[in-house]
C-alpha cells in the first residue's frame, strides 16, 4: 500500500514539477508581453521564454578558467531543484499538497533561502568580480528581506494556532483550509493587510526582478550573479527565476487568496477540484501581474544599501505593524 | 572593513558594457561596494579623422566632419563650417543662419532626451527608457522629413546650408513643438517626482562648482553645476544673438544647486522645453533670402583655395563647447591641418571627483552623466608597435611632441 503511494506521489510529483516549469515559463511570456504593452511596446511573442530556454540548452556551456569547475556547474541544478521542490508543498486549490505532511511553511522558505544560496555559490565559484559583487549583494539582500518575510510567516502561524484553527499552525494546508480574513475583524484586517504589503514587498527581491534586481543589474555589474554564465547553466538559472518567481506567488495566493471558486459556484468531487486547481493559477497570474510585473515596470532598481534600508525600517516596520495590529486583535476578540 | 587592512579589488566597466553606450574603460578600485580610486583608460575608439581631412578639400571634409559623432553631428559640422567661413571670411545669409539654429536645436532637443531615456536605462528604469526612445521618435521624423536623414543629415555647408524650411516642414516642426509641449511633461515628472529616480540620482557624481570651474567643466556638466555658462548666451552665433537665451542652471528652478546627477538630469531636461523655445521663435522670425552664399560648388572651391589663414569656431553643442580650429593655405586645395576638440574631452576630466567615495552601482550613471561621446573625444592616440609597450606619456613629453608635431605642420 505505501509502496502505491510512493509511486503515485512520484508520478503526481513530476507531473506537477513539468506543469511548474511550463506554467513558470508561460507566466513569464505573459508578464514580458505586459511589461512591454505598459511600456507602448509589443514585447516577445508568448512563447519566448521556451525559445530562449530552448536555443540556451544547446548551447556550449563555457566554464571560466579561474571558475571552481563543480560549483559553478552544480549551483544552477541545486537552485533549480530547490525552487522546483516548492511545488511540492503548496496546496494547489482544493488538491492538498503532495508532500503535505512532510514540509510546511518553514521548509519553503528555506527552500527558497536555499536556491537563493546556490546562486550566490554560482556567482563566487564564476572567478569573475562581477559575480563577486553579485554574490555580495544577493547576500546583504537576504540578509535584509528575511526579517520582514519572518515576521510574516511567524505571525500567519501564530494567528492560525491561537485561532484555533484545526491542522498543524505552520502548514500550508491549514491557511488554504480557512481563510484568515473571515477569522479577524477590522484591527486584524489591517494587520493582515500589512503583512500582506510586506510579503508582496519582498517578492521582487526574491525573484530578483526589478526594483530589486541588484544582485543581476545588468547595467551596472553586467547580470552579477549569473554574468559568468553560458548555454546550459544559464537556461538552468532562467528556469530558476522563472520557477522562483511563480513558486512565491504561489505561496502568496496559498497564504492570504485560499478562497475556493468551486465551492462558492457549489461543486463538488472532481470538478471542485478542477475548478479549483485552474482557479488557484489565476489567482498566482493576478499575484505576479500585480506584484512583479507591475512593479518592475513602474519603478527603477535601488541600490544595495537603499535596498537594506528599505527592507529593515519600511518593510520591516510594516511587518511588524501588522504583527502588533494582530496581537490586539487577538488580545482583545 | 573594519580589521585588517582593506583589500581593494579592480572591475572594469568598459570598453563594452551595457550601461555605456561608447567605449570607454574606468578601472574602479573597490572596497566591497566603495569606490576608493578610478583611473579613466580613454584609447579604444581613435579612428584619425584629422588626419583623412588632409588629403580632402574642406567641402568633402565637412562630410567627414559630420561622422565624428551619430548624435551631435550637426554641431560638430556647424563648428566647422564657421571655422571655415571664418578662416576664408565668408559670410553666411540670414535665412540659413535661421535654419542652422533651428537644425542645432533640433539635435539638442534629440540628444538631450535620448541621454534622458539611457540615464534612467542606466539605474534599471527601463519604462522611462522606453518612454524617451518614444519620444525621440518624433524629433527623428521631422529631421528626417527636413533633411532626408535621420542621422548625419547633410544640411550644413558652407556659407549656409543645403535644405529649406518648407512650409511643409515648418508645419512639421511647429506639430514638434506641440507634440513635446504635451508629452514631455512625463519626462519631468520622473526627474521631479519620481522617489526611486531621486535616490538613484541626487548626491551621486557630485561636482562642486568650483571643481568644476578649475577642471573646465563645459555645457550641461557645468550648468549643472551652477554655472552660467552657454555659448549660446556668452558670445552668440547664428541666430542666437536675435534669440534670447538664458544658461538654464538647477538653482533657477529647485532653488539650490548640488551638482549632482539629478541636477543634470534637470538641466537636460529643462533645456528641451529651451530648445522648443528657440525652435518655435526662429521660426517665426525666419527671414527670406538666399540659402548659400555660394551655390555653385567649383566657385566655392575656388574661393576655399585662395583662402589662407586659420579659422577658428566653438559653439554650444548638446554636450558643451565643441571647438573646431582649421587651417587653410593659399593655394592648397586641401586642408592644411585642422583640430577637433569635443566637449566630452573637457568633461572627461571632472570624473575622478565626480566618483570620490561613490559606489559601484552608481558608476555608469556618473559615467554616463556627463553624456561622454567617446568618439567625439579621442583625437590622439599613442601607438608604439615596434616595443609593444603601453606607456602613458607625461604632460611635458606631449607637450613637446605637439609642438614638435605643429611646427613641422607649419612647415617651419
Amino acid at each position: 500500500m505505501s509502496v502505491l503511494i510512493f509511486v503515485a506521489k512520484l508520478i503526481a510529483g513530476g507531473a506537477l514539477l513539468c506543469l511548474g516549469v511550463l506554467l513558470a515559463l508561460l507566466y513569464e511570456g505573459v508578464d514580458r508581453i505586459i511589461s512591454a504593452r505598459m511600456q507602448r511596446r509589443f514585447g516577445p511573442p508568448l512563447l519566448q521564454p521556451f525559445y530562449d530556454v530552448l536555443k540556451l540548452l544547446g548551447k556550449e556551456s563555457i566554464v571560466p578558467r579561474r571558475a571552481v569547475v563543480w560549483a559553478f556547474n552544480g549551483a544552477p541544478w541545486m537552485a533549480l531543484v530547490t525552487a522546483l521542490m516548492v511545488f511540492l508543498y503548496i496546496p494547489m486549490g482544493a488538491l492538498p499538497p503532495i508532500l503535505g505532511s512532510e514540509g510546511d511553511l518553514i521548509l519553503i522558505t528555506y527552500l527558497l533561502a536555499l536556491s537563493a544560496v546556490a546562486l550566490v555559490v554560482g556567482g563566487f565559484a564564476s572567478g569573475s568580480p562581477y559575480a563577486n559583487v553579485g554574490s555580495q549583494r544577493e547576500m546583504v539582500l537576504m540578509m535584509s528581506y528575511e526579517l520582514p518575510l519572518a515576521l510574516v510567516i511567524s505571525t500567519m502561524a501564530w494567528l492560525v494556532y491561537r485561532r484555533g484553527i484545526p491542522g498543524p499552525a505552520f502548514s500550508l494546508e491549514t491557511f488554504s483550509s480557512l481563510s484568515l480574513w473571515n477569522t479577524v475583524g477590522w484591527i486584524g484586517t489591517l494587520g493582515l493587510l500589512s503583512l500582506l504589503l510586506a510579503l508582496l514587498a519582498v517578492v521582487p527581491a526574491e525573484v530578483g526582478k526589478v526594483p530589486m534586481d541588484i544582485a543581476e543589474a545588468k547595467t551596472e555589474i553586467l547580470e552579477g550573479l549569473i554574468s559568468e554564465y553560458s548555454g546550459r547553466n544559464l537556461a538552468l538559472l532562467k528556469l530558476t527565476y522563472s520557477v522562483r518567481t511563480l513558486a512565491l506567488c504561489a505561496v502568496v495566493v496559498a497564504l492570504f487568496f485560499p478562497w475556493s471558486l468551486g465551492k462558492a459556484m457549489g461543486f463538488s468531487g472532481v470538478g471542485l477540484f478542477v475548478i479549483d486547481f485552474v482557479w488557484f493559477w489565476i489567482k498566482t497570474f493576478i499575484v505576479q501581474t500585480v506584484g512583479v510585473t507591475t512593479v518592475r515596470t513602474a519603478f527603477g532598481r535601488f541600490k544595495i544599501w537603499q535596498a537594506a534600508r528599505f527592507y529593515w525600517v519600511q518593510v520591516g516596520g510594516l511587518a511588524l505593524a501588522g504583527m502588533l495590529l494582530l496581537t490586539l486583535e487577538v488580545a482583545i476578540y | 572593513m573594519a580589521v585588517g587592512e582593506a583589500k581593494t579589488y579592480k572591475i572594469p566597466i568598459g570598453p563594452v558594457h551595457v550601461g555605456l553606450k561608447e567605449p570607454i574603460t574606468t578601472w574602479l578600485e573597490v572596497d566591497g561596494e566603495r569606490i576608493v580610486d578610478i583611473k579613466v583608460r580613454p584609447g579604444a575608439i581613435h579612428r584619425g579623422i584629422e588626419f583623412m581631412a588632409r588629403e580632402r578639400n574642406p567641402i568633402q571634409v565637412i562630410y567627414l566632419a559630420e561622422r565624428i559623432c551619430g548624435i551631435c553631428s550637426f554641431a560638430h559640422i556647424e563648428s566647422f563650417v564657421r571655422a571655415v567661413e571664418d578662416a576664408a571670411s565668408i559670410s553666411v545669409p540670414k535665412r540659413a543662419q535661421y535654419i542652422r539654429t533651428i537644425m542645432l536645436e533640433l539635435e539638442r532637443v534629440h540628444s538631450h532626451i535620448l541621454w534622458a531615456g539611457v540615464a534612467c536605462y542606466t539605474f534599471g528604469y527601463d519604462s522611462a527608457f522606453n518612454l524617451g526612445l518614444l519620444l525621440r521618435e518624433k524629433v527623428m521624423d521631422v529631421l528626417e522629413a527636413m533633411s532626408g536623414n535621420r542621422v548625419n543629415y547633410g544640411v550644413g555647408t558652407i556659407g549656409g546650408v543645403r535644405r529649406d524650411i518648407t512650409p511643409e516642414v515648418a508645419a512639421a516642426l511647429e506639430d514638434l513643438i506641440d507634440y513635446y509641449r504635451r508629452e514631455f511633461a512625463a519626462f519631468y515628472e520622473v526627474a521631479t517626482e519620481d522617489p526611486i529616480t531621486k535616490a538613484r540620482m541626487r548626491h551621486v557624481g557630485t561636482l562642486p562648482p568650483e571643481d568644476a570651474v578649475r577642471y573646465c567643466a563645459v555645457g550641461p556638466t557645468a550648468r549643472a553645476s551652477g554655472l552660467r555658462v552657454d555659448l549660446r548666451w556668452s558670445s552668440p552665433y547664428e541666430a542666437y544673438a536675435d534669440i534670447e537665451v538664458t544658461p538654464i542652471v538647477p538653482q533657477d528652478y529647485m532653488g539650490e544647486v548640488y551638482g549632482d546627477v539629478f541636477d543634470r538630469f534637470l538641466v537636460r531636461v529643462l533645456e528641451v522645453y529651451q530648445s522648443l523655445d528657440i525652435i518655435e521663435k526662429a521660426l517665426l522670425g525666419l527671414p527670406k533670402g538666399p540659402l548659400m552664399a555660394e551655390p555653385k560648388l567649383p566657385k566655392l572651391l575656388a574661393l576655399l583655395k585662395a583662402a589662407d589663414g586659420v579659422g577658428w569656431s566653438s559653439i554650444e553643442a548638446p554636450r558643451g563647447d565643441d571647438a573646431h580650429v582649421i587651417k587653410l593655405t593659399k593655394g592648397d586645395e586641401n586642408v592644411t591641418w585642422w583640430k577637433v576638440r569635443a566637449p566630452t574631452y573637457a568633461n572627461i576630466v571632472s570624473w575622478p571627483i565626480m566618483f570620490r567615495g561613490q559606489e559601484i552601482a552608481d558608476a555608469p550613471l556618473i559615467v554616463n552623466s556627463i553624456d561622454p561621446c567617446i568618439s567625439c573625444m579621442e583625437r590622439a592616440l599613442v601607438v608604439d608597435k615596434k616595443s609593444g609597450s603601453s606607456e602613458v606619456l607625461t604632460k611635458e613629453e606631449l607637450l613637446k611632441r605637439s609642438r614638435e608635431k605643429t611646427r613641422r605642420l607649419m612647415g617651419r
